[in-house]
């Protein structure tokens, strides 16, 4: 997948729970990429934050912590 | 061979009541029915029948015929039956000698005006007429040959073909030749008795007006549309209705005219859209002669739509391809071989990918046209076999976000409701969806409901039929820009909210309040109401504030909708703002009420439940889950993966990045269907086994090295679940013509991958499938026989099943208010692409029209076309009828253009059910936040003048024409 289009699933999906009330967000976050991202996609994501996460929401780094890191 | 025994399946002459009851004798018999019951049926209901011609039990009592006249003690006269409504102690005789001698005249009035070719008429041994007269011992015709309608001369012959030998002679004005303009059935005028079964069909069954009776007296005839129209140029949409009504052959299906009539019948479902009606499959031994709506099917109800009941000319078409083909490469001819090499190939090349490449290297698409048992067996192929959770259906590219909305929101992806609950509906919201040409038994039901005054909301870019049709009117048509859905609903909710509409007391006693409070103010809020987004909606205030206020204080109001909701990048969050809106006025929980998703296609309902999504398994559990694993990991005797697997578009960007290489592909044409031609294209180029198993060489195929050939729905067993959770029986018609069903090749491929599986029926599938999906504990093929058909959840507790979801309390417990905040699409209109297209399906073509494309159902949509609002049309120069380009940032095509102003100005609209167009070379790559749903709705585009298709279109056509030839069979 793209980085473009990978940045802009990850963003995607904070921007719905940055709207959420509570300050669980990054949990919430996480927890969908956890139920939905296949492995290869989640291991495309920490590679993408550990080159720095460019164009990444803050919400998606600060939920990073508790997505699963694959093999 | 095993036949359904067909229940009570006798015409019972005028349509059921519901009043209290009412005991009345006829001939000497008691008999108890619902007040408001006619004499005609409780005669019926008695096991006796009274002779009838205009009374037919799909329409209302019109009482012209006068051959049902029967003696009723204390009244007098000879009323007639089917217009005489029951009363408490009445005493009926239905066979007086009076009303004997009334009958037999009658009778013999029609005859004098009848051709007497019975032999050789194509109602032969189904006609009420020639029954009738048998029933009251018609013996002879007095009157002597005169005017008629039926002799083409005035030579005054008995017959046709008297005075086609005998002829020719002056023409008789009176007489009006055969027409066939319409592929499927005939009109032939001079047979026509005028008891205005037709007419009436076409109105209150169908709803579509297209009928009437011109002239009067003896100069009455049905006509189709005005003066000069034949049934092929009038409003006629080829329902099947009035066929289905006429008591002649007056109109007639060609397919009897040209085989004769049936001697067998088996009960069925459609394999078109997700409304799932049941059909009586008629047949002479295994030609399947024509498709007659069931009147016991619980989801039409004895209607049905052109497609179900007309167009199934495809599964013997000469493009069917009945042997298994292998090649090498893409870029070689196919070649035919034998069931064992095709599989042999497969498998080695399958096991060599995974060797190679892992593990996860491999996927598979489900089928949402095929049964359960099969889609069933194609994820077990994944999990099991693969080992991998790399499956996913089309499910994916169009109600993914209804699961996860009303997941979410209610605890459960169901639909609320069945088909049968519209009838109690007071306000009904449609949005995102065309029933009339999308889902069209639904929309005939719907449009019944209209007709006796429930109010309707149309939420659509588009002006769609309904908002106003013959006797329907919209009472609101909000034509929202494409893209701003959520918007809107937001906006309904603040009005309901701010202005106090809401249901209280539903809301504390079945939600979550403290939810409630964030979420009303949430909605409350300025930027959320009505003025405040009119700008952005291009929806005005006022009439969305009516909208509001009809829907949270009309009665009972529905909400319906379909992919116009789905298919955008908020598509979750609008499908979660209907919910809240149900939730908000109280409409869950009761008939006439609730969320309706309204299915794309026949079992898409039953392939999501069957675990086709790569993150749960089969009645929807999460693959994460221990405890859900285990119960299959027992059953299958494998461990399962507890990752979640790759979604379509995953699959395709893995195979792009070189990771994902081979592909099961059933019944489905991902490149045709798929949003971004190009970007899939490319996914599947990058594979190297691709596994195409359809009835045709789609346009997927070209891209693959193995088809295996399937079989249709008439050649198999197994089951449906349409739109309602309806599980429907599915019935072997006819023997496979590819030798297998699909079922079958999927166990095939499966063993030769080494997985030893053992089914040699359906039914052992579904009671494994009962035996681990709790939803599912009470089905099996014999309570489905007992039943008719059931919807899920069908279990211990609703061992009936269960025809309304979230009666006393929501799946999940207390319903969940969620906050939807509107968010732009980053697909964006700009001086380059400054118009909005959007897509559809029309009644005559189905989605991407492998089957449709492949009958005679052409004659009304033979390409797509693109609607542009005559505005937008006069800026560029443009015609109706011209070829346009249609461009975007993704890709461009040419089509015609039909200028509208059914679209808004800034909006246009195409089909995409042909090849030669592919819509989606323009849809973008964008999805929805929460399931990767594409953004079929919104795409950026411009539209200029054109010559001709464009280099892509002609290129790919020879493309797609090299890559089908098959080298002739090996001697």
């Amino acid at each position: 997948m793209s980085p473009d289009k990978m940045v802009r699933m990850a963003n995607q999906i904070a921007t719905f729970f940055e709207s959420q009330p509570g300050d669980d967000g990054p949990e919430k976050v996480a927890a969908h990429i956890n139920d939905f991202w296949e492995p290869r996609m989640r291991r495309q994501l920490f590679d993408h934050v550990a080159e720095g996460g460019e164009g990444l929401r803050p919400m998606v780094l600060d939920a990073m912590r508790h997505i699963r890191e694959p093999a | 061979m095993k036949d359904f025994i067909i229940p009570d399946d006798r015409d019972m002459g005028t349509p059921a009541r519901t009043g209290a009851p009412v005991t009345l004798t006829i001939d000497g018999f008691e008999v108890t029915v619902p007040g408001g019951t006619s004499v005609m049926r409780a005669a019926a209901e008695a096991g006796l029948s009274v002779p009838k011609l205009c009374a037919t039990d799909s329409v209302e009592a019109f009482g012209s015929c006068r051959l049902c006249v029967v003696e009723i003690e204390g009244r007098r006269g000879t009323p007639a039956s089917c217009t005489t409504p029951v009363t408490e102690g009445m005493k009926v005789h239905t066979q007086s000698d009076k009303v004997q001698k009334i009958r037999r005249g009658v009778m013999e009035l029609y005859i004098s005006d009848h051709p007497l070719d019975c032999l050789t008429c194509a109602a032969n041994g189904d006609c009420e007429l020639q029954d009738a007269a048998g029933e009251v011992g018609l013996r002879d015709v007095r009157y002597t040959p005169g005017e008629n309608h039926y002799d083409p001369t005035t030579g005054h012959y008995r017959s046709q073909s008297d005075a086609r030998w005998r002829g020719p002679e002056e023409a008789n004005p009176r007489y009006i030749p055969k027409d066939d303009s319409n592929p499927y059935f005939s009109y032939d005028p001079s047979k026509c008795i005028v008891c205005s079964r037709c007419v009436r069909a076409c109105e209150e069954v169908q709803g579509t007006f297209a009928l009437t009776i011109e002239g009067r007296g003896f100069e009455s005839r049905v006509s189709a549309g005005m003066a000069g129209d034949d049934f092929l140029s009038s409003d006629c949409v080829s329902c099947g209705a009035c066929v289905q009504a006429c008591p002649t052959a007056t109109l007639q299906e060609k397919s009897v005219a040209e085989m004769g009539t049936p001697n067998r019948s088996v009960v069925t479902t459609c394999a078109y859209c997700g409304v799932g009606c049941s059909f009586k499959a008629e047949l002479n031994g295994d030609r399947l002669v024509r498709m007659e709506p069931y009147k016991h099917g619980k989801a039409n109800r004895g209607h049905s739509c052109v497609k179900g009941r007309f167009a199934y000319g495809y599964a013997s078409h000469k493009d069917r391809i009945l042997n298994p083909m292998i090649r090498e490469t893409i870029n070689e001819p196919w070649r035919e071989v034998s069931w064992e090499e095709a599989l042999e190939f497969t498998a080695t090349r399958l096991k060599g990918i995974q060797q190679k490449y892992g593990q996860k290297s491999l996927g598979v698409i489900t089928s949402s046209r095929c049964t359960n048992e099969e889609t069933y067996l194609v994820q077990k192929l994944a999990r099991a076999v693969f080992r991998n959770n790399n499956t996913d259906t089309c499910a994916r590219v169009c109600h993914s976000p209804t699961g996860y909305g009303l997941g979410q929101t209610f605890g459960t992806s169901a639909g609320t409701q069945d088909f049968d609950s519209v009838e109690h509906s007071d306000v009904v919201i449609v949005m995102g969806a065309n029933p009339t040409d999308g889902h069209p038994v639904f929309a005939s039901r719907l449009k019944k409901r209209l007709r006796q005054g429930a109010k309707l909301i149309v939420i659509d870019p588009r002006r769609i039929d309904l908002v106003r049709s013959a006797h329907v009117e919209a009472a609101h048509h909000l034509p929202l820009r494409p893209g701003t859905n959520v918007a809107v609903i937001t906006a309904m909710a603040h009005v309901i909210v701010t202005e106090g509409l809401f249901d209280e007391a539903f809301i504390r006693e079945r939600c979550d309040w403290d939810e409630f409070q964030d979420y009303a103010a949430f909605v409350s809020d300025e930027r959320h109401a009505p003025e405040t987004n009119e700008m952005l909606t291009g929806v005005p205030a006022t009439e969305l504030r009516e909208a509001a206020r009809l829907f949270a204080k009309g009665g009972n109001g529905a909400i319906y909708y379909g992919l116009g909701v789905t298919e955008h990048s908020q598509g979750s969050t609008t499908v979660m703002g209907i919910a809240n809106l149900a939730m908000l006025t109280g409409n869950i929980g009761r008939p006439g009420v609730g969320v309706n998703p309204l299915r794309g296609q026949n079992n898409v309902q039953g392939s999501c439940d069957m675990g086709s999504f790569p993150h749960e398994l089969p009645g929807y559990r999460h693959v994460k889950n221990p405890e859900v694993r285990e119960i299959f990991e027992r059953v299958w005797g494998v461990e399962i993966d507890p990752e979640p697997g790759l979604r379509i578009p995953n699959m395709l960007d893995a195979a792009v990045d070189g990771s994902f290489k081979g592909l099961y592909c059933q019944g489905e044409d991902i490149l045709q269907s798929d949003p971004d031609t190009k970007h899939v294209s490319a996914g599947l180029a990058a594979m190297e086994c691709v596994i195409v198993h359809d009835l045709f060489l789609n346009e997927t195929a070209n891209y693959a090295h193995v088809f295996l050939p399937g079989s249709t729905f008439l050649e198999k067993d197994g089951t449906f679940t349409n739109a309602e959770r309806r599980i429907n029986r599915v019935r072997e018609v006819m023997k496979p013509r590819n030798g297998y069903a699909d079922w079958e090749v999927t166990q095939l491929l499966a063993n030769a991958m080494g997985a030893g599986w053992t089914y040699t029926h359906p039914s052992q599938i579904m009671e494994e499938i009962a035996a681990t999906t709790p939803s599912f504990a009470g089905v099996s093929y014999e309570v489905l026989e007992e039943q008719g058909s059931v919807q899920w959840p069908c279990n211990e507790a609703h061992p009936e099943g269960t025809p309304l979801m979230h009666v006393d309390g929501f799946m999940r417990g207390k319903g969940r208010f969620i906050v939807t905040e509107y968010v732009a699409t980053d697909e964006r209109t700009g001086p380059r692409f400054p118009l909005l297209l959007t897509t559809g399906r029309i009644l005559s073509q189905y989605n991407v029209g492998a089957q449709t494309r492949r009958t005679q159902n052409t004659v009304w949509h033979q390409e797509d076309v693109l609607e542009i609002h005559p505005h937008d049309a006069e800026n560029r120069g443009l015609k109706d009828g011209d070829w346009v380009k249609l461009a975007s940032r993704t890709g461009e095509t040419a089509l015609r253009a039909k200028v509208t102003d059914r679209v808004s100005p800034g909006v246009v609209y195409t089909t995409f059910h042909h090849p030669g167009t592919q819509a989606n070379v323009i849809t973008t790559d964008y999805s929805d936040w929460a399931t990767n749903c594409p953004e079929y709705k919104v795409t950026a585009v411009q539209v200029s003048a054109s010559n001709g298709p464009s280099d892509w279109q002609e290129e790919y056509q020879e493309m797609a024409e090299r890559s089908r030839r098959i080298l002739p069979a090996a001697e």
